[in-house]
């Protein structure tokens, strides 16, 4: 499979374009493979690359049930950031974020991630004293946060309306200027050509329809619409489907699916730089390298796994920003749908083992999983090929409901993740 | 000038000219045209640049489907950007330019990425700009993307939402639509009659038709007028339904007043976002043309052939003096006759198929038109609009033949977004090459073009019983002629052939695309960005598609489409968020007294949704030397201070008791009436989640206290328990928050104040003492009286009806003015609170917080189940090492420690073990009084801490007890 | 935007009501005998269906009350709504 480069494309403009390769290949599933990655998403593919190139296995096997990139991979609104609360999120997504600087290069697939900086804003004494308790603790955790004055963001913002009158008047923010966005399908696309070079077969339209035990108990294989495939290990990354698949394996899992609604506006010519949140309305905004405005900021609170649009949703947010930012409001809304998140009770993923043996998970990162995806591939990929957990993992697994040892950041903070 | 004005007909007011100016020049329109249409009138073929390739367009539509003329309208703060010409009403003086060129569309610098077009392929951008780094490169791709540039002035107008329900909500007032509504209207049903257009009619508009022996456009008008008129019938015109939801939901978008870029008349909301909710929903949305797929398709002067026979017959404008029809079906004979009937000449009509039906050919001939048969267009030229075309015949053999319009048809999709948006499924339609709606996922029905069924007769049927109309329906003068269609997705020919032209992905993207294995839909339309842009795929998704079928040699059923998503077409922010603007977005609370505050000269501020005063500075006093005077007057004279937002929830029946003793962590059972207890609320994972004070008014009536805050959030959660757990218990649950006004003297002098403002019962500390509460009259007014502090002084918290909080606070004010009394503000009150080491809740705790974190582990010695018990023995809780409530006091100076801060041993070389979460300056003291969370706090009293972040970094504290001492060690409130 | 019969104030929009999760969970007592992992499994672990899920709802900005409904999670379609106390089915 061919490199990528500048020279490669200029090679292949004078021959038409006629000598691409395809990026992944598509094969039919083999009999067995020592890993079988459930989720064809970021962290799955993520999961693959990392058992091939980290741990030599290259005898792996992704299923998808659908098209790889589907899920919320290619339905999340692409920031990325690692301003936590808590010392074990932060060295978590730090890491990821880490693992995405050098994204790119690595995978010879131009993610395109951008590090424009991400300012959350505050909006008012109390906010100001969070955000304050917040910076500190992200940057004991060696993760840059600081305090930015109205001043600065009014200078990176000019949309935002930082008046006293407003709704909502801004007191002060906190920025992660390493933070950013990336393109999403790209990172999906990236990590299944590097792994599928590496040897992993990425098979699409592939659904799992159940778990083949041994006698005593542990699971050896899938079973799906294409037929039986053994497995030495099982990986499972699959988000907001995650209890659908527990429940075929016979565990349970402290997940609830949500619909995240997400909003894209017409391309506009170069309005803002920066990635915006705001505490008080949950809504975030920023511009794509296309010029389009991506906006998210409310689920539909209750169950679901309606990938699609909700009007209430769409006036709360979009009603927000419109407050928030007054020029938008002649600006048009061009798309509305919805993923669906995998929402757990203290907003921390879940690593590690399951009840099953020989079934590991990565699931639970409900409304920021695209950021962890480069750091959920490599610690799942760890415990599926060593057995132990990595170190960054090992506070998030699923014994932490019965002890108590939750990682709330909504709770310590107040702010939604 | 090619194209232009006929002499007669169309739906213009011929009496009504208009100005306008397009990218500067002057032009004249006419009252009735679209921006586009007066600009074809006017012979202006150049009207945009595309996306990527900045190369030259024309328009290609007349309607939402167009792609092409995206143009910019007024300037300044109502700047409107990416509208399509073809939905812009003209209007006097309107000015326009078009959006992503520069200087003009005419001339565009961009266009210099035409020449590098050949490297610039689908998703270029995913195999390079990766060394040395993506943020070299991506200003420059950001600067060169995107359409228009929006302004970031404020927007100056208003926007509206209303809520309707109906029985039947039609959307499209075509044929099918309005004989639909008709039918229902007459059956007394409710009706809505939604369409996007200024005028009623669709198709009939411009399509010849007779319907009852009247035009279509007549019968149309009369229709509609009809339905108008009936009593329980809605029409909405300029009215787009942008989004179909769940349980039959659908967003109507009504553009009400001020045409784009215009003011809008005071009165009126520039648009309104309809919330319908409809019984039954037809679908009669009509159908969008598709172009065909050629090298050179792009060319200004290559339209859709219905565009061309709309543009002329609606708004009397050519589009072309001399034209070839390009076709693979039927329908485009139409235009070739309607260019003939309207003067213009036609060379050929060049048809794919070997042998289309023989009476199609005819009829042309008959007209002296040459028709090719099995042919098709290899090639356009002229720069920068059309000259001619090369066709190449069956035989192989190329032609040049002259030409400035080029009318083509690749066949028909029926505008299935909002059934699709319904969850409905769509099946592929071999026989017409079109998707059309399968089974209804709600109770909806779709009929007409839109459902795949162009004949007339056909339409007016389907609508007329969908609309439950009995009887015969009305009567379409000719017999429905049957349609055909022989599919060519793609001309074999080099050279770049455009699929989604506001993109610039062309068939060659698409072959790229195959060729790397993006072969499902969703990846083709994400790694071509087909699909995707203003247009939302409108006339390229199903071409597209098709070729990806042929290319990887599927059936186009198996390929599929992707999902459409709402809006149908673009809406604005503004009509989204309607009315919730500023302090309707989320109003605010003010308080009963919020005028006397006013007057007292308070600043305000928002606490948890109420306006509240943070402090009362007087002239030229400072927010911090006011809030330090405040908490003085409390501890040497006397405060007022308004309190009535904390929750107050009446708890009453017979097992009043029993139920708060589940619900609270400490007993509430065995309080006495008459007296006050403080309690603690968690949780069922055992964090606290209230706290305050209850009095018991009676043996089966409590008075439950909760935090500002928590007012709501407590009703409802103890309406949870009773009725979701222990419905067997005898209780009622009342919020009367806003019911009350609480106005709380505090101070030495309190005491003092109240008696001087008359009160009816005797006040004295053994009469009334600490934690009771009675019922009396102050200054008059019956009062409730709770002897509770959350200063340390000596405190009456006066509750009395709303709606004489004023009286009181005068009434206080006045009696207080001799002693020296002071209105407090919250922050003086917090300061207050501080100093005594009073713990509030939300800011010294968080979500997290267990009752032996703050001191409460005692709770664990109650025998009995409340709720949040049982987890509080889980290991993590039980822990030693956890964050606990204490105080901390500055070692190294007196200026205060910033809240937030956080702390840690200066043996320890990382980490933190703890937080200041309450600070400020004490104004008895004269130095900083802190509270903090910290790890194993209580026992470590005496111990010293680094400040370890924010600006108090480096500094030391020592750990305490919650709450300062005087010089002497002794309580502050002595 | 889901259309909920409230059963004493008819049927409401959305926007009138919350959802409080999965129907039908028994507290369990006396809790103090409950394992942690009993315990965490009636906290934390419900049914999250795709599909068909029987959930409780409030009409909070309504009448307050609390009540059961039957909802298909992917399609959105609600075939059964009842009072607390009322059997299951």
């Amino acid at each position: 499979m061919e490199r990528y480069s500048a020279w490669r494309l200029f090679r292949e403009a004078l021959n038409g374009h006629r000598g691409w390769t395809p990026a992944w290949r598509s094969p039919s599933p083999k009999r067995r493979y020592d890993a079988v990655i459930i989720g064809g998403g970021g962290h799955g593919l993520a999961t693959a690359y990392y058992l091939a190139k980290n741990h030599g296995m290259t005898n792996v096997a992704v299923v998808e049930r659908g098209w790889l990139g589907g899920g919320n991979t290619g339905r999340n609104t692409t920031i990325v950031r690692s301003n936590y609360y808590h010392r074990e999120s932060a060295r978590l997504y730090d890491f990821s974020v880490r693992l995405y600087e050098s994204l790119s290069r690595e995978l010879n697939y131009n993610v395109m991630f951008s590090q424009r900086g991400v300012i959350t804003l505050a909006h008012s004494r109390h906010d100001l004293e969070v955000v304050a308790r917040w910076a500190g603790a992200a940057q004991l955790h060696g993760v840059d946060a600081e305090m930015v004055s109205v001043d600065e963001i009014k200078r990176r913002i000019p949309l935002l309306d930082t008046s006293p009158s407003a709704r909502f008047p801004v007191w002060g923010g906190l920025m992660q200027r390493r933070g950013g966005t990336a393109r999403h399908d790209a990172v999906a696309w990236g990590y299944a050509r590097a792994a599928s070079r590496l040897g992993v077969d990425i098979i699409q339209n592939c659904e799992v329809t159940g778990f083949s035990r041994n006698e005593r108990g542990r699971v050896v294989g899938v079973e799906t619409s294409l037929g039986p495939i053994a497995a030495g290990v099982v990986g499972l990354a699959v988000a907001g489907h995650s209890t659908v698949l527990a429940d075929l394996a016979g565990f349970r899992l402290p997940v609830t699916s949500y619909a995240l609604q997400a909003f894209v506006s017409e391309p506009l010519k170069p309005v803002m730089d920066t990635v915006m949140l705001s505490l008080a309305t949950g809504a975030y905004i920023s511009q794509s390298d296309k010029g389009g405005l991506v906006i998210g900021g409310g689920l539909d609170l209750y169950p679901s796994y309606a990938q699609r649009g909700n009007l209430p949703t769409a006036q709360r947010v979009i009603g927000a920003l419109a407050d928030q930012m007054p020029a938008l409001g002649r600006v048009r809304l061009l798309r509305q749908w919805a993923g669906i998140v995998d929402v757990v009770p203290d907003s921390s993923p879940i690593l590690g083992e399951t009840p099953v043996e020989g079934l590991f998970i990565n699931c639970g990162w409900g409304t920021g999983g695209f950021k962890a995806i480069p750091a959920g591939g490599t610690l799942l990929a760890h415990h599926l090929a060593t057995g132990e957990p990595h170190p960054l993992a090992e506070p998030f697994g699923l014994r932490r409901f019965a002890t108590g040892a939750l990682i709330d950041e909504a709770a310590a903070s107040g702010i939604a993740h | 000038m090619s194209g232009r004005r006929l002499p007669g007909g169309g739906r213009i007011d011929r009496n009504r000219p208009l100005n306008f100016t397009f990218e500067g020049r002057p032009y004249r329109g006419y009252v009735g045209d679209t921006l586009a249409s007066a600009l074809l009138a006017a012979g202006v073929r150049v009207v945009g640049r595309s996306f990527k390739y900045h190369r030259p367009r024309g328009l290609l539509a007349a309607g939402v489907e167009e792609a092409n003329a995206l143009v910019q309208v007024g300037e300044g703060a109502r700047a409107e950007v990416n509208l399509r010409a073809t939905e812009v009403e003209l209007h006097e003086g309107l000015t326009a330019r078009a959006v992503n060129c520069w200087p003009s569309a005419r001339f565009d610098v961009g266009a210099v990425n035409n020449l590098f077009g050949r490297l610039l392929p689908a998703g270029f951008y995913y195999k390079t700009f990766m060394w040395p780094d993506w943020r070299w490169f991506e200003p420059v791709i950001r600067r060169a993307a995107g359409l228009g540039r929006p302004s970031i002035l404020p927007d100056p107008d208003r926007y509206e939402t209303r809520h309707a329900h109906c029985d039947l909500l039609v959307v499209g007032s075509g044929p099918a639509g309005l004989a639909a509504a008709l039918a229902a209207s007459r059956r007394g049903e409710r009706v809505m009659l939604v369409e996007q257009d200024p005028l009623p009619g669709g198709s009939l508009l411009w399509r010849p038709a007779q319907i009852d022996g009247r035009s279509g456009s007549d019968w149309a008008e009369r229709a509609a007028a009809e339905i108008a008129a009936a009593p329980d019938a809605l029409v909405l015109t300029r009215t787009t339904a942008i989004g179909y939801f769940d349980h039959n939901a659908l967003a109507l978008l009504e553009r009400v007043a001020g045409a784009a870029g215009s003011p809008g008349p005071d009165h009126r909301p520039r648009q309104r976002l309809w919330s319908v909710r409809a019984r039954r929903v037809v679908l009669a949305a009509g159908a969008l043309e598709r172009p065909l797929v050629f090298p050179g398709n792009d060319r200004p002067g290559v339209m859709l052939a219905s565009a061309v026979s709309e543009y002329a017959a609606r708004w009397a404008a050519r589009a072309g003096d001399e034209a070839v029809v390009f076709t693979n079906n039927d329908s485009a004979y139409a235009a070739a006759h309607a260019l003939l009937d309207t003067g213009g000449r036609v060379a050929a009509v060049v048809d794919s198929r070997p042998a289309p039906p023989a009476r199609r050919t005819a009829s042309l001939q008959a007209r002296g038109v040459r028709t090719l048969l099995g042919a098709s267009i290899v090639a356009t030229h002229g720069r920068p609009a059309l000259t001619g075309v090369t066709i190449r015949d069956a035989e192989g053999h190329d032609h040049r033949v002259a030409a400035d319009v080029l009318a083509m048809s690749g066949g028909w999709n029926p505008t299935v977004h909002l059934f699709s948006q319904s969850g409905g499924a769509l099946v592929w339609d071999g026989e017409q090459a079109l998707f059309r709606p399968g089974r209804s996922a709600q109770a909806e029905v779709s009929v007409g073009a839109a459902a795949g069924e162009f004949g007339l007769s056909t339409a007016i049927e389907q609508g007329w019983r969908a609309g439950g109309g009995e009887g015969a329906p009305p009567l379409a003068d000719a017999a429905d002629e049957r349609w055909t269609i022989g599919p060519l997705w793609r001309v074999p020919a080099r050279g770049k052939a455009f699929v989604d032209f506001q993109n610039d992905v062309t068939a060659d993207d698409i072959a790229l695309s195959a060729r790397e294995n993006f072969v499902s839909v969703e990846h083709l339309k994400r790694y071509t960005t087909l699909g995707m842009a203003a247009d939302q795929g409108k006339t390229s998704n199903v071409n597209a598609l098709a070729i990806m079928a042929e290319l990887t040699g599927r059936p186009i059923a198996d390929v599929g489409t992707t999902r459409f998503r709402p809006p149908f077409t673009p809406a604005t922010f503004g009509a989204i968020g309607g009315r919730a603007r500023g302090e309707l977005f989320q109003p605010l609370r003010r308080l009963p007294a919020h005028d006397r505050h006013v007057q007292a000269g308070a600043a305000f501020e928002e606490y948890g949704g109420w306006l509240r005063p943070a402090h009362y500075p007087g002239a030229g006093e400072s927010a911090h030397a006011a809030e330090q005077r405040e908490a003085l007057a409390v501890r040497r004279a006397v405060g007022l201070f308004d309190g009535s937002p904390l929750g107050k929830i009446d708890v009453v029946g017979a097992d009043a008791a029993e139920f708060l003793d589940r619900i609270y962590a400490n007993t509430l059972s065995t309080l006495k009436v008459g007296r006050a207890r403080y309690g603690l609320m968690l949780n069922e994972q055992g964090a606290v989640i209230d706290d305050g004070v209850t009095v018991r008014l009676a043996a089966d009536h409590f008075l439950v206290g909760t935090t500002g805050g928590g007012a709501d959030r407590i009703a409802a959660w103890l309406e949870e328990w009773l009725q979701c757990e222990w419905p067997d218990l005898d209780v009622l649950v009342a919020p009367v928050t806003t019911a009350w006004a609480v106005l709380t003297l505090s101070g030495p002098k309190a005491r003092d104040v109240l008696d001087a403002a008359g009160v009816d019962m005797a006040i004295g500390e053994e009469d009334f003492p600490h934690m009771t509460f009675r019922e009396c009259r102050v200054a008059g007014v019956p009062a409730r009286i709770s002897r509770v502090s959350f200063t340390g002084e000596v405190s009456f918290e006066v509750s009395v009806a709303a709606d004489r909080a004023c009286e009181l606070w005068d009434r206080l004010r006045l009696a207080g003015a001799p002693f020296g009394l002071a209105p407090v503000g919250i922050e003086a009150w917090m300061l207050l609170r501080m100093e005594m080491g009073y713990l509030h809740l939300g800011a010294d705790t968080d979500g997290a917080t267990t009752p032996d974190d703050i001191g409460w582990g005692r709770v664990l010695k109650r025998r009995r189940d409340f709720v949040g018990r049982r987890s509080l023995t889980r290991p993590e809780l039980l822990r030693k090492d956890r964050l606990q409530f204490v105080g901390v006091e500055a070692v190294d100076s007196t200026v205060p420690v910033p809240v937030g801060s956080h702390l840690r041993s200066p043996g320890l070389p990382s980490g933190s073990e703890g937080y200041v979460t309450s600070s400020g300056l004490s104004p008895t003291l004269g130095r900083g009084v802190a509270l903090a969370m910290v790890r194993a706090g209580r026992s470590r009293y005496g111990e010293e801490l680094l400040v370890i972040t924010g600006e108090g970094r480096g500094r030391r504290v020592r750990v305490t007890v919650p709450g300062v001492r005087g010089p002497g060690g002794e309580p502050l409130d002595g | 935007m889901l259309l909920i019969a409230c059963p004493w104030c008819g049927p409401r929009d959305e926007t009138e009501f919350v959802n409080g999760g999965e129907a039908h969970i028994d507290r369990p007592t006396p809790a103090e005998s409950v394992s942690d992992a009993d315990w965490a499994a009636y906290l934390f672990f419900h049914d999250n269906p795709r599909g068909w899920l029987a959930e409780r709802w409030v009409h909070a900005f309504g009448c307050r009350q609390w009540f059961n409904v039957e909802r298909d999670t992917v399609t959105h379609e609600i075939r059964r709504v009842w009072r607390l106390g009322e059997p299951r089915a």
